[in-house]
């Protein structure tokens, strides 16, 4: 059965372009780039090849730091542990803002920090499923430390006003961090026109390989290491660079705004194929407003149909999605986005998430919008409440 | 945590080839009507249980024959995953044949095992026993229905935890009989709170009205409690003097006195007041070998002292009169 991947938003296959550059220094050119020797010699332009590759896609300066690390996750403790130790554990400051809308690693580090006397605020989104500058403006306090906030949401793809938010945490004074994992090659992330202090993000969602992340540090502003020892990324990351992988995220950067726009023409036209067939249907729900959203993600609620019982279905069918439905977690809790939004507790058990890339094809769409007509018929057949 | 639990994200490939097939095909899928209920010569019941935002709902249809009580036709109707729609096409299947009273026997364990593969595997992963629930009282509804009663008069008596059917009297029975301290060590023997946890604590996937950790506390207390008669503990500043000097004495007797008698002493209490920060000064006089003995100040004082608190009140500060 041919499968069809609509979940890259979890994450994305690794383009071949991506691979090719990675696979000459694992058994070929592998050393170590802190050798003093040949070894260590040759690879050391590639790492800086990368680094140029990572400061353009971003729109870095050259006084900024980007630190390679292993995935958004670490980048995003990075930086929330890092603020503890900066300005949190003595109380010169004692506040973080942050939303309802982050990923775990930003939510759970918080609660970790809230535990060492830190007071959090996380803002609930809007009826639009949005957090304004406004609301951003409202909850900073003489106490706020720091100020996170993602730049794209991964379940519905809507995309948070950073630059507006930037504006005030400026004015006011305040650090301001965001994960910008799901914004890489789908939105322009520039930071010469949007001053944030620092920016995560992620090789795997944007076409690299797994275990490989960057933390973007604006120039003059501090942040411990998480990881102590080496002198690895100018002391600010310890541990042996992963030359591969960091080859990779640079040249997956790269191809990331290549293909921008025609990740908004072409991967967009698509989505919104798909979302025009799904909005036929009787009784469907789309999240957020489409052009507030990013071009590649539409996450839709279908009336009558739990969402494990659809993913299942398009899962026979070799069609891969996902589903914030609680049924599908492990703690059988729904997702705390969709409750945030929380318009109807009913789409805390219907929404499926479908998320295209610019390797999806327009013979992937029209057979994933054959299948989920097929499933839906299906499912409400069986289903009590339709 | 251990090897088998790093990974984790595993879902789907521990439902058994039977859940994955009743999910792909239902057998017993569908409405039943008044029209066929009349064609077969028996009576229509309808039950429904659960609510669409709660995740899970399901539809029961029987014809009974109203003579004999036997179930001819079952069919459902379900809003759930793929596990609750497997769920009860199993149940309504294992309904066919049986008397009502039969039926209302079957539970969500019964159902679970008929969808094995291996007898010894189970048929879904732990977090997902939940979805087999609410196949189960939807039974009990409409065994309720059919036989006109109150579901209430139906409802065995305190069950903690609905995934493994464990009563309140069982957890507590574990608790008590094996010395449990730990809510995992409660799960390991009775299996309650081993699968969809809402019944550990507060703030899970439902409200229980019967908590393990909160049973824990109350049995250990019982159990504390019958084993050390004379320990108040946090209450011990509010019981009236001649409580606490009976308590003090019981301990003097059955701990203290013992030991110093070995080497030819012996202790007396003479007051108990209140002292500073709470705390209750204990008046004590040694006897014989004790009296004029250097280490009595000291030493002898410390392990009065301490054993008075373990056993008593850890407010309580010795005093040699």
């Amino acid at each position: 059965m041919e499968r069809i991947y609509l979940d890259n938003n979890a994450t994305t296959i690794v383009d071949p372009t991506v691979r090719d550059a990675m696979e000459p220094f694992y058994c070929h050119m592998y050393g170590n780039p802190n050798s003093l020797h040949s070894f260590g010699i040759e690879v050391r332009p590639y790492l800086h090849q990368a680094m140029e590759q990572l400061y353009e896609g971003i729109g870095a300066r050259d006084e900024d730091d980007i630190i390679i690390n292993s995935c958004a996750t670490e980048g995003n403790n990075t930086v929330i542990l890092g603020f503890y130790f900066t300005l949190l554990k003595d109380a010169r400051k004692k506040h973080i803002i942050t939303t309802q809308l982050e990923h775990p690693c930003i939510r759970e580090s918080c609660r970790f920090l809230e535990q060492h006397g830190v007071k959090v605020t996380y803002l609930a989104p809007n009826s639009d499923g949005l957090i304004t500058a406004q609301m951003v403006k409202e909850a900073i306090t003489d106490q706020t430390a720091l100020v996170s906030v993602m730049w794209a949401n991964n379940e519905t793809g809507l995309i948070l006003p950073i630059k507006e938010i930037s504006e005030v945490c400026k004015e006011r004074g305040v650090y301001l961090h965001t994960d910008a994992v799901q914004a890489i090659g789908k939105v322009k992330v520039d930071l010469k026109d949007i001053h944030v202090d620092y920016l995560t993000f992620s090789a795997h969602k944007f076409h690299g390989p797994k275990g490989i992340g960057g933390l973007y540090i604006r120039n003059g502003v501090s942040l411990p290491p998480l990881l102590h020892g080496g002198e690895q990324m100018g002391g600010r990351r310890a541990g042996t660079v992963d030359v591969a992988g960091m080859v990779a995220i640079g040249k997956a950067m790269e191809l990331a705004n290549t293909h921008l726009a025609y990740q908004n023409t072409e991967v967009r036209r698509l989505r919104d194929k798909l979302e025009d067939a799904l909005l036929k249907i009787d009784d469907v729900l789309v999240v957020g407003k489409r052009e507030l959203r990013t071009p590649n993600t539409v996450y839709v609620s279908i009336r009558g149909v739990e969402g494990e019982a659809l993913i299942w279905d398009l899962n026979q069918n070799g069609i891969a999605a996902s589903t914030g439905s609680a049924c599908a977690s492990e703690s059988l809790e729904a997702s705390p986005i969709l409750t945030a939004i929380g318009a109807d507790r009913e789409l805390a058990h219907t929404g499926v998430r479908l998320s295209l890339s610019r390797f999806t094809t327009e013979q992937e769409i029209d057979f994933t919008i054959y299948t989920i007509n097929k499933a839906v018929i299906r499912l409400r057949q069986l289903s009590t409440s339709y | 945590m251990a090897k088998s639990d790093l990974i984790g994200g595993e879902l789907w490939e521990q439902y058994s080839k039977k859940v994955a097939d009743r999910m792909n095909n239902p057998r017993n899928f569908g409405e039943l009507t008044e029209a066929e209920a009349k064609e077969l010569g028996g009576k229509l019941v309808i039950a429904n249980e659960g609510a669409e935002s709660c995740g899970d709902t399901v539809r029961l249809f029987w014809i009974v024959d109203i003579k004999t009580h036997i179930i001819k036709k079952a069919t459902f109707k379900s809003f759930g995953c793929g596990t609750a729609i497997a769920a009860t096409d199993m149940m309504a299947e294992m309904c066919i044949g049986k008397t009502v009273d039969e039926a209302a026997k079957i539970n969500n364990l019964d159902v679970e095992h008929a969808l094995r593969d291996e007898v010894d595997v189970a048929a879904v992963p732990p977090q997902k026993m939940h979805c087999s629930v609410m196949a189960y009282e939807v039974i009990k509804r409409a065994t309720s229905i059919y036989r006109n009663v109150d579901i209430s008069t139906l409802e065995e008596a305190d069950i903690v935890c609905e995934c493994a059917r464990v009563s309140l009297q069982t957890v507590e029975d574990a608790i008590r009989i094996n010395d449990l301290t730990t809510v995992d060590e409660i799960s390991d023997y009775t299996k309650a709170g081993a699968f969809c946890k809402s019944c550990i604590q507060p703030g899970g996937h439902e409200k229980r009205e019967h908590y393990l950790v909160d049973i824990l506390a109350r049995v250990r207390a019982e159990i504390e409690q019958a084993r050390n008669p004379n320990k108040v503990q946090s209450d011990f500043t509010k019981l009236s003097v001649v409580k606490q000097i009976k308590a003090i004495e019981a301990t003097l007797d059955e701990h203290i006195r013992p030991a110093l008698a070995r080497d030819g002493g012996g202790i007396e209490l003479e007051d108990v007041t209140s002292g500073e920060n709470d705390t209750i000064q204990v008046h004590l006089s040694y006897q014989g070998a004790c009296k004029g003995c250097a280490g009595s100040v000291a030493g002898t004082l410390t392990f009065v002292e301490q054993t008075l608190q373990k056993e008593v009140s850890d407010k309580i500060r010795g005093v040699v009169v």
